[in-house]
């Protein structure tokens, strides 16, 4: 709820990540995109990050650079005083597949990242079982991910992130594939968890709404090359009513940025259509 | 609502019955044509003769005495019960050997780029010689007895078991080997508790495959190489004209095989329980 101290922890210290004139470019058959260009961005600690912006406008290879999946072709990236390198468990990730391991139960699913840092079978049970009877999973400990629903998986897939411990969450469009009601709950739910771990979340994201009722600073990129168009900061305590007018007035305001956007991703689509 | 189970049980019936229409047919008709001759019975017997011998095949040929033998023994000390268990334990011994040799190759060269460009080449080469082909080597090379046998039937199970081992390691979806370089997973953990998990329904398939090679070979093998065994006994019974063992041998080789595959289907529901094409209770 308090939003004030988020901030003030934000404006302290050296930041989770840093992200220095990132550029990334990808090569297919005979054609580069520039798909990244000179990003720069610091993140703090507690922060709630969303970035914004048409399909197509980079920002998931943006959130895989951060993870280490895909590196960035020029520039500098820092995340909890380390150049990434590689993927790894500082840097846990939510995939909008879910890519829950579907041979292992639920609890396995969760208990996975636990196995590898070798503590205690005592000490996983009972991590496991805390963080399923704060998802509401411990109903479900051992069922297979193929007998729950989509959002029930994308539960599973955060309780797994969060056993890692690791201080931020790096979340590639989560709800996209979602139902409205499924994603409102666990947008509630995200914010939840942000408080309580006190983590500090980068969200993907193409809904402007989910942006807005999430964020403490919404970063708006531009389609290819994608550049950061805009960051907006979003000083407004949780929960946040999405009739309110100041909503409302910054949903227009970002959904004109995007729009803007989204039209350059279409005049580009046609023109290779075209050509 | 009380006539929900009587009504269940009249629609099991019926498909019962339904499904009985052509195998029973068939046979009444197979009885009648040889009842009225028109096949001689020394190229066609009825399927009573048929079944006739079938248990004389397979009762214990000496009466029972207690002071040679348990009771248990007697009853399993019939011709028939002797070559199924021959049968049975050399295709078994023989699958072992093949799915053992391939399942590990079939790992490394999956995972590893470099080992599966290093055995490409000559198992495309050898790949496509039906194990059959290797029967006069194997005779060469073993003589007579198990060994060829054995040396056939694992030919038969390796390629199955190793081509569908390597598919399944490479097409492990990149979905998860992010999600477990996310989680932190080493290299061990990551072929342990990601990819062969993942590449099992491939795996499963080829063990499957595998024993179905496995058991054409064990019955040629057996026809060539050694002295008991189901194939052994059909061919045999060529040599005396006796058609109605032939027969009787030949459904008994089908009923083994049904039973072999009914037991890795088990086996595969169970290890692939969590996938998404099978639904459990």
């Amino acid at each position: 709820m308090d939003m004030q101290s988020a901030t003030n922890r934000a404006n302290a210290g050296t930041p989770i990540v840093r992200i220095e004139h990132v550029g990334k470019i990808f090569r297919a058959d005979e054609r580069e995109i520039v798909a990244l260009k000179d990003i720069t961005l610091d993140i703090y600690q507690g922060e709630f990050i969303c970035i914004l912006g048409p399909s197509g406008c980079g920002k998931s290879t943006l959130l895989n650079a951060i993870a280490g999946f895909a590196l960035p072709s020029f520039g500098r990236m820092i995340a909890n005083n380390r150049e990434v390198s590689s993927p790894g468990p500082d840097r846990a990730m939510v995939f909008q597949e879910y890519a829950l391991f579907p041979w292992m139960t639920v609890a396995e699913n969760v208990a996975f990242g636990l196995v590898i840092k070798r503590i205690t079978k005592d000490a996983i049970r009972s991590k496991v079982d805390s963080l399923l009877e704060k998802l509401q999973l411990a109903d479900f400990r051992d069922r297979f991910p193929k007998e729950l629903s989509g959002g029930m998986r994308q539960r599973v897939a955060i309780a797994r992130a969060l056993a890692l411990d690791s201080p931020m969450l790096l979340m590639d469009e989560p709800f996209g594939a979602l139902d409205a009601l499924t994603r409102n709950s666990l947008q509630d739910e995200v914010l939840r968890i942000w408080m309580e771990f006190k983590k500090t979340i980068i969200f993907v994201t193409h809904s402007i709404q989910e942006s807005i009722y999430l964020a403490n600073r919404v970063v708006v990129m531009t389609y290819r090359p994608g550049m950061v168009k805009k960051i907006v900061e979003v000083n407004i305590p949780h929960p946040r009513d999405i009739s309110s007018p100041w909503f409302i007035s910054l949903q227009q305001e970002l959904t004109q940025m995007v729009m803007e956007e989204q039209m350059r991703s279409q005049k580009a689509e046609t023109i290779k259509a075209l050509a | 609502m009380h006539d929900r189970p009587v009504s269940r049980t009249a629609t099991l019936l019926k498909q019962f019955l339904h499904s009985a229409i052509i195998p029973v047919g068939l046979l009444v008709l197979w009885e009648a044509l040889c009842r009225y001759q028109v096949f001689s019975p020394q190229a066609l017997p009825a399927p009573s003769q048929v079944f006739v011998k079938l248990i004389a095949y397979a009762r214990p040929q000496d009466p029972f005495d207690a002071a040679k033998s348990n009771y248990i023994s007697w009853l399993f000390s019939g011709e028939l019960p002797n070559d199924l268990l021959a049968t049975f334990l050399r295709v078994l011994v023989g699958f072992l050997i093949g799915a053992g040799l391939a399942l590990p190759l079939g790992l490394f060269m999956g995972r590893f780029e470099r080992v599966y460009q290093l055995f490409n080449p000559i198992i495309q080469v050898l790949r496509p010689i039906p194990p059959i082909a290797y029967v006069p080597l194997s005779i060469l090379w073993f003589g007579l007895g198990n060994p060829p046998a054995y040396f056939l039937i694992s030919l038969g199970a390796f390629f199955p078991v190793l081509m569908n081992t390597i598919s399944g390691v490479r097409n492990v979806d990149a979905i998860y080997i992010r999600a477990a370089l996310n989680l932190g997973a080493s290299r061990t953990t990551m072929f342990r508790r990601v990819i062969v998990p993942s590449a099992m329904p491939h795996i499963l398939t080829g063990l499957r495959v595998g024993i179905g090679v496995a058991f054409i070979c064990v019955i040629v093998a057996e026809m060539i190489a050694v002295n008991n065994g189901l194939g052994y006994r059909i061919l045999e019974a060529r040599e005396y004209f006796w058609t109605d063992k032939i027969i009787a041998g030949m459904i008994t080789i089908g009923l083994l095989g049904l039973a072999i595959d009914t037991v890795m289907s088990k086996i595969n529901n169970y290890l692939l329980r969590w996938h998404r094409g099978i639904e459990i209770g």
